[in-house]
């Protein structure tokens, strides 16, 4: 199934806002294994110039993947979300994400091109917080055609 | 965490402490619930298989949050990284083991920049091979 370009440059309705508690912070640095005393003590985080406890570089994942998914399902895209690989990530960071965000993502359609039976396309997604951009992504996902 | 690095004394070529870290299915299945990744490929032989794939493998952003740590460790303040990306070559396969696998995460600095950021590239070995490329982090300093 080939996706639509006409689709490329196209901005999905933001997301509901996501609150940043400290425990999904926690959770999530338990997960990837760090121990950063910085994701977890408000003392320390607040001794490096932190307002509050901060979320690892990867913490953004959580929401612009889930921001992402909903665009996956929108027919216009012609997406086959079953036969999705992830095959790059950036995110380039405007501030630290930390407890209290209320984070919001917008999704971009930022590219799609067809390569042989797959199709590759990009996503932006921008993370902002009371109206202010804290981090933006770039996810390239590779949509594997039919096995022909 | 360590003492943080001046950049005055950061040069091009400098090597980080690498690191190690164990991937089993209970670390699959923790980071599938902390990031919302529920994937069956994660955690379910069969589904694994019948995409493909040798047996279940870890989340590509499992290993993107753990390589990144050579650096979060090296300047202790995490939020100093202002930049990273990484393409997800190869898949890390896990088997239902109560030690799993290991991958072994290095750092080198590639660039030192006029405006107080340091660029590190990554590696992330698996088995003898690499499994991501192009990874680099874009790191801050204090002017």
């Amino acid at each position: 199934m080939a996706m639509n370009q006409d689709m490329i440059g196209f901005a999905y309705p933001a997301s509901d806002p996501y609150l940043v508690t400290p425990e999904a912070i926690r959770t999530f640095a338990d997960a990837i294994g760090d121990d950063n005393p910085i994701y977890r003590d408000v003392e320390v985080a607040v001794s490096f110039g932190h307002t509050n406890v901060c979320a690892p570089p990867t913490f953004p994942i959580v929401v612009t993947m889930a921001a992402m998914e909903k665009s996956f399902h929108d027919p216009k895209l012609g997406m086959d979300f079953t036969r999705v690989v992830h095959s790059d990530q950036r995110f380039e960071y405007q501030r630290p994400i930390a407890v209290g965000d209320e984070l919001v993502v917008t999704t971009i359609v930022e590219d799609i091109k067809a390569l042989g039976n797959n199709n590759m396309a990009t996503f932006r997604t921008e993370v902002s917080s009371g109206g202010e951009l804290v981090v933006t992504g770039w996810s390239k996902l590779v949509v594997r055609g039919d096995d022909a | 965490m360590s003492i943080a690095p001046e950049l005055s004394t950061i040069a091009v070529g400098d090597e980080l402490a690498q690191i190690t870290l164990s991937f089993t299915r209970a670390d699959l299945i923790a980071y599938a619930y902390a990031s919302g990744d529920m994937n069956p490929i994660h955690r379910d032989e069969e589904t694994a298989k019948a995409v493909g794939l040798p047996d279940v493998i870890a989340h590509g952003m499992l290993t993107m949050g753990r390589a990144i740590q050579v650096v979060t460790d090296w300047v202790g303040d995490p939020t100093q990284v202002v930049d990273y990306s990484v393409r997800m070559t190869r898949p890390v396969v896990v088997p239902d083991t109560e030690e799993g696998v290991l991958v072994t995460f290095t750092g080198k600095v590639a660039e030192v920049n006029d405006d107080h950021t340091v660029r590190v590239d990554l590696t992330a070995t698996f088995e003898g091979q690499t499994v991501l490329g192009q990874a680099r982090a874009t790191v801050r300093f204090a002017k």
